[in-house]
């Protein structure tokens, strides 16, 4: 139960973080943060790969394994897609 | 790959992959911050792709994992499918693509919780693991489901407006109720195969029948609330695996989302529960709503053409009709030739114009207008008193007057862009059909407006020829 406690702390302060960091972006931006907060979220491809790559049963691998797909096209695919997205803001100098 | 290293390396190993979760942390926060000014944003996220590419390196050397055939297939077939997908899609599209990216994520994170409670001992279940595996579980099928159905109302796969059973919304409230009396009974007895399944199938459920009612117009706030869902999927996985990177990451993606709904549902003044449980109908009139005999004026591009060249501010107010008919491109070059004629052109952007939240930011970008010419609501507001044009081009419930006349109208209250202020409007549109709303708009039939009807793309492209031949 200390383990939950102690997590729930983490779990808190962190959304108290991301609230501060969220809360000034301009709604210019909106767009490509979410897409790219979208990408941080296939973070769980850690938890993935640990159930992919143990060996206790076939069974928890093949889980793993559709799981790492998933969240590596989350993660690929969102970090590719907002950088794509930021690449065309541009400034009215920078036009020409 | 623990394994391949010497043994006295291997006591530090534990420890050292905490501390560089905790650089990947770091990493995540500045990369999350610098997201937040358009001059840093794109360092901002390959500082994340940096922090995340890191994370995953590292995890390499946990000591649970001990083989690499499944992890080296799943990485190289994600990676491709989602390069791919990334490099296709059309700015125009993109609010599908970060709901299937969305989904992905959350199906992912899921499948995690369940894959790790499928490898635990029977008997030696931990209450705190299960309480989050069955959330995890819970929270992170609703995202896939729902995202999905979402891609499909966007795609217009399955029909934008409301549909709904009768009695839907109690439907909901009682299947999440169950849902959650799941995770409870799936807590106490985990080893009852058919409450396990039932959860899976439930959640599954759940994100079907929540999304499915919500309308188009509406989207904005559900993506942003599917990726909040995402990111708290992650976190709760991550408490399943007592993995700090998943819960921190996990949390901070869960509170942007928050954030982004919030200002999404202030922006149509209304409340979240509002947006998931009472979409809007076609047929709630309200008093006030008889325009009948009123005519409006329809004018052509040659006429609108005279009128933006000897203007001395116009104000472009785009909507989802200028995405749909990819007119962005043609609108910039209407606004350069406005521009070399010495008018000022801005552009007026509505919180929720749009399918996503900043949707038409994205799109006016990739036709290269500087970001310095868009404008927000609240800072384009004051300016329309000395606007000579303002032309709205596929926007409609975001300059409804309704919003601040009519105390019937169902979106009274709504903040909008003051476009009735300015000497003349001009509205683009396909025909006099109401908007996504479904709700009568005043400003069509007022005096000082005048409509411009056809495809978006093709009027703009008379509009720019129209222009030329004035020289």
């Amino acid at each position: 139960m200390e383990d939950l406690i102690f997590n729930l702390f983490i779990f808190v302060l962190a959304s108290f973080v991301g609230f501060e960091l969220i809360s000034k972006v301009p709604p210019t931006l909106h767009t490509p943060l979410m897409s790219g907060a979208n990408a941080i979220s296939g973070i769980t491809l850690i938890g993935a790969l640990i159930i992919a790559g143990g060996s206790e049963s076939v069974y928890a691998q093949w889980i793993g394994f559709v799981a790492i797909v998933f969240a590596t096209i989350n993660v690929v695919g969102g970090f590719m897609v907002t950088d794509r997205m930021l690449e065309m803001f541009k400034k009215k100098e920078d036009d020409k | 790959m623990s394994q391949f290293l010497p043994d006295f390396i291997q006591s530090y190993i534990p420890n050292s992959i905490q501390l560089i979760y905790l650089i990947a942390t770091g990493f995540f926060i500045v990369g999350i911050r610098r997201l937040g000014s358009p001059a840093t944003a794109r360092s901002g996220n390959q500082l994340a792709s940096i922090g995340m590419f890191i994370g995953v390196f590292v995890t390499l050397f946990d000591r649970d994992i001990i083989s690499f055939e499944f992890i080296i297939a799943g990485v190289i077939l994600g990676a491709l499918l989602g390069a791919f997908a990334a490099k296709k899609v059309k700015m125009t599209a993109m609010p599908e693509m970060v709901a299937v990216f969305n989904g992905f994520g959350g199906g992912a994170s899921a499948l995690v919780a369940w894959g790790e409670f499928s490898r635990l001992e029977t008997g030696s279940f931990e209450v705190q693991a299960l309480i989050t595996t069955g959330l995890s579980i819970l929270i992170g099928s609703i995202t896939f489901t729902g995202s999905f159905i979402a891609f499909g109302k966007l795609k217009g796969f399955i029909g934008g407006g409301r549909i709904a059973l009768p009695g839907q919304n109690i439907i909901n409230l009682v299947l999440t109720a169950a849902a959650l009396a799941l995770v409870g009974w799936f807590t106490v007895d985990p080893e009852y195969q058919l409450v396990f399944w039932s959860l899976f199938g439930l959640a599954l459920l759940i994100g079907v029948l929540t999304v499915l009612p919500i309308g188009g117009a509406d989207m904005p706030v559900v993506i942003s609330l599917l990726n909040s869902y995402s990111g708290i999927a992650a976190s709760m996985a991550g408490f399943v695996l007592g993995n700090n990177l998943l819960i921190i990451s996990g949390a901070l993606v869960g509170a942007a989302g928050l954030i982004l709904t919030n200002i999404m549902c202030q922006a149509m003044n209304r409340t979240l529960f509002n947006v998931l449980f009472g979409a809007f109908g076609g047929d709630e009139g309200g008093p006030g709503q008889d325009l009948g005999d009123k005519s409006v004026q329809q004018t052509f591009a040659d006429d609108v053409a005279i009128q933006c060249s000897y203007a001395n501010k116009v104000i472009v107010v785009p909507g989802y009709g200028l995405a749909v008919a990819q007119a962005q491109h043609i609108l910039k070059e209407v606004a350069n030739l406005l521009e070399e004629k010495g008018v000022t052109v801005k552009y007026g952007i509505h919180p929720v114009a749009g399918r996503m939240p900043g949707h038409m930011n994205v799109l006016l970008a990739e036709a290269d207008v500087p970001y310095d010419q868009l404008y927000d609501m609240d800072d384009i507001n004051p300016e329309f008193k000395s606007t000579d044009v303002v032309l709205i081009i596929g926007a409609n419930d975001v300059v409804n007057p309704a919003a601040k006349t009519n105390p019937g109208s169902p979106i009274y209250g709504m903040p909008i862009l003051d476009v009735d202020e300015a000497k003349r409007t001009i509205v683009f549109k396909r025909s006099m059909n109401p908007g996504y709303a479904g709700i009568e708009n005043e400003l069509f039939y007022s005096d000082k407006n005048q409509m411009f009807f056809g495809d978006a793309k093709k009027s703009l492209q008379d509009l720019a020829v129209a222009i030329k031949e004035l020289d």
